[in-house]
């Protein structure tokens, strides 16, 4: 190793230190892709991972004359590591593009980076609604917290749940689910019982339950991070609330895709507001699930749109730029792009950088032997709700 | 028994023996300031490393010489980084080696208060305690959010140049030179500390408390003060890390980082100071070059790692160098005997 870095010093010296890099970068487009492989938030990685190895493969890895080439880096669900990774990616292997990024922190600690080097941040995972105000180079294909929480306000209020119990992850897209959901939905008259926060790490839900039980709600409105919802789900059974009549609401995240298949029967019923279900009608979305599946053998879950999506917002982009890979063509022609994704019909809000999506109402059934959240309802092009409500 | 004018003097020239430099110590050093000139594409790692060498030292303070096992370590390195940040943040401190400082004594207070702690019980009690410290102070800065961002971690931090001369810049050069001086100066605080009568008097409590009392050593006077300052030790390593990042989230105080410090530590070896700083630099290193090649696993290759050093025994590995070693000890006697009849010569 020590060789390598010093022949490296020495041909740098000779050379002069930055020039190696750039004739290079000429015909290739480099993605620095930094998510969490392992860690806490190891299956959000392993989606994303999923998705933009898909894309890549329908594909090719040739777009606009120009070869892309995706450099994985793992992050370990750490913040710190994330930056450092940024800046390693940036500096010393000139990628044009970074993209990743599990959770909030981890988007957020790199947005200075993206200002200064001028790079795209294109956000495949994390949801607070903040992120992409804090670069004018980042653009989201995810999603936002409040889109869904908002929404599925607006249904609970529409469909006769008047009494809600709130049930969120004591963590700041916990707060941001709490609080969009209780304001929209006292705004259509309904009311909050009780708002209960359960510790993120390692949490038992069962003494929570209790007290949401004894509130006598018409609902319990639940968010938990994705990998949390199988032992809610559990615990939920097990407490008997699913037979005392109580609904289970909130975003998707409780009943993500990836987990679903082995939450077990407590889980049918349950309605969530989100943007992708495996069980999403389109052809497009057909291919998508089959192809996935035949390469991952593992389901799609809502993460892995993000991956899937946020690669062809990048291809679309370089051919819309015709192969110029500098941060400001790159965002300007990201900026308003509009495709049909396997979720649906897509959008990049051109004011704010982020997604809009259509947010559907699903409810868990039983298809095939299987657990699908089943859409009956869509909302059209949702935009972020909290920076919908800033500008007014 | 040797009368006492000798005994003390023979003592003090074993003292004096062990706190002499070795060459391969020097050596050490030499390559660790040449990397500033010689790695320049580098100097983002081995700011990691310096930062985690040093948080990693600081555990060998407590570990390797008083013998006190810890699994909450992050919570000093995490006051320490978030003291930092947010001095920096609201600008009550804009100059960053004074804010080291401050963060570093920040550290040593709560090291001093929560000291008490672990002079109770057994190893177990301790890691429990430890633990529980560290997992307190996570769960308070995620309170604070209106003060410490909450789980979004502290945004907005600039920090300003180091004596107002130095710019922290994006590729890391500032940063390296400034961690690798603190890490320097620090790590010739700790190899005067453990060389020194009180250095000696921490091994023989961590050899037998009881007996140590017994020949008139303060063994609880002994563990609050080596408690603290490694503490303060964590604190600026923490510090460090909020420094050259700019930023400081709730992962600083993580049960995760405190318990790949002790994997550090025990990959370096405890006991000989050098250990936390050789571990950091095997860690970060296979950790970068193992992630990526295989972003997926390689925890298991690290794992791997820690199985070989424990079957095959460090003993084993340390005697593969042994012939650098002789080599140093060669030279590490000439120079005695010459120091020997230099100073026989002046008695005369």
């Amino acid at each position: 190793m020590m060789f390598k870095y010093t022949t490296g010093a020495i041909a740098a010296l000779a050379i002069g230190t930055f020039a190696a890099g750039g004739a290079f970068a000429q015909d290739t487009v480099k993605i620095g892709l930094i998510i969490s492989m392992t860690g806490q938030q190891a299956s959000t990685g392993k989606q994303v991972k999923a998705g933009v190895d898909l894309y890549m493969k329908e594909h090719g890895d040739m777009v606009a004359g120009k070869k892309i080439q995706v450099i994985l880096r793992d992050s370990g669900s750490v913040p710190d590591n994330t930056k450092r990774l940024a800046q390693e990616l940036i500096v010393n292997d000139k990628v044009n593009v970074i993209a990743g990024f599990e959770i909030t922190p981890a988007a957020l600690v790199v947005a200075p980076l993206a200002t200064e080097a001028k790079v795209v941040e294109v956000v495949m995972a994390a949801g607070t609604s903040i992120i992409t105000e804090k670069s004018p180079y980042i653009v989201r294909t995810s999603f936002t917290v409040p889109q869904s929480c908002v929404i599925i306000a607006d249904w609970a209020a529409k469909n006769k749940i008047k009494k809600v119990v709130t049930i969120v992850s004591d963590y700041a897209p916990g707060f941001d689910a709490e609080k969009s959901f209780t304001e929209r939905f006292k705004a259509a008259g309904g009311t909050v019982a009780e708002a209960i926060r359960v510790p993120l790490a390692n949490p038992d839900f069962s003494p929570f339950l209790q007290r949401a039980a004894d509130a006598k709600p018409d609902a319990i409105f639940i968010f938990v991070p994705s990998g949390q919802g199988g032992s809610f789900m559990k615990q939920f059974a097990e407490r008997g609330l699913d037979k005392a009549g109580i609904k289970l609401i909130g975003p998707g995240d409780v009943t993500d895709d990836d987990l679903l298949p082995g939450m077990g029967d407590a889980a049918i019923g349950t309605v969530t507001a989100h943007f992708y279900s495996a069980d999403h009608n389109s052809a497009m979305n057909k291919a998508y699930v089959a192809a996935f599946e035949k390469a991952n053998h593992f389901r799609p879950g809502f993460m892995s749109v993000g991956g899937y999506d946020g690669m062809n917002l990048i291809y679309s982009a370089l051919k819309k730029t015709g192969g110029k890979a500098d941060g400001d063509s790159l965002i300007a022609a990201m900026k308003g792009m509009k495709w049909e994704s396997p979720r649906g019909p897509i959008s990049i809000d051109p004011d704010t950088r982020d997604i809009i999506q259509n947010i559907y109402i699903r409810k868990v059934e039983k298809k095939n032997g299987q657990l699908y959240n089943v859409e009956f309802e869509t909302f059209k092009d949702v935009k972020d709700p909290v920076k919908a409500a800033m500008k007014k | 028994m040797l009368p006492p004018p000798i005994a003390i003097r023979v003592a003090t020239e074993w003292l004096a023996a062990r706190a002499r430099w070795q060459p391969l110590e020097v050596g050490f050093w030499i390559v660790a300031f040449a990397a500033i000139w010689l790695f320049p594409d580098r100097h983002l790692i081995l700011t990691e490393i310096a930062w985690l060498g040093l948080f990693a030292l600081s555990l060998d303070l407590i570990l390797g010489y008083a013998g006190i096992i810890s699994l909450g370590h992050a919570a000093f390195f995490g006051l320490g980084a978030y003291t930092a940040a947010l001095l920096a943040k609201y600008e009550i401190i804009n100059e960053p080696v004074l804010a080291l400082l401050v963060a570093g004594l920040a550290a040593m207070a709560l090291g001093f208060v929560t000291s008490f702690l672990v002079l109770r019980g057994s190893d177990l009690t301790r890691l429990m305690v430890t633990l529980g410290v560290a997992l307190l102070l996570r769960e308070l800065a995620n309170r604070l959010g209106w003060l410490t961002g909450g789980a979004d971690g502290l945004q907005g931090v600039s920090i300003k140049p180091v004596l107002g001369m130095f710019r922290f810049d994006m590729f890391g050069h500032t940063g390296y030179a400034y961690s690798l001086i603190v890490l320097f100066i620090l790590f010739l605080i700790a190899r005067r500390l453990v060389n020194s009568p009180f250095g000696l008097s921490l091994l023989s409590v961590k050899g037998n408390p009881l007996r140590a009392s017994a020949i008139g050593i303060s063994v609880d006077g002994r563990l609050i003060a080596i408690y603290t300052v490694a503490a303060g030790f964590a604190g600026i390593a923490g510090a460090l890390l909020a420094q050259t990042t700019s930023f400081a989230s709730l992962e600083v105080f993580s049960f995760d980082r405190s318990a790949d410090l002790l994997l550090v530590l025990i990959i370096g070896g405890a006991g000989y100071l050098y250990g936390g700083l050789i571990g950091a630099i095997i860690f970060k290193f296979m950790q970068d070059y193992l992630s990526a090649l295989t972003p997926q696993y390689w925890p298991f290759w690290i794992g791997l790692v820690l199985v070989v050093i424990v079957m095959v025994g460090r003993d084993r590995i340390t005697s593969w160098t042994a012939p650098f070693r002789r080599i140093a000890s060669h030279l590490n006697w000439r120079a005695l005997a010459r120091h020997v009849a230099a100073s026989s010569s002046e008695r005369r």
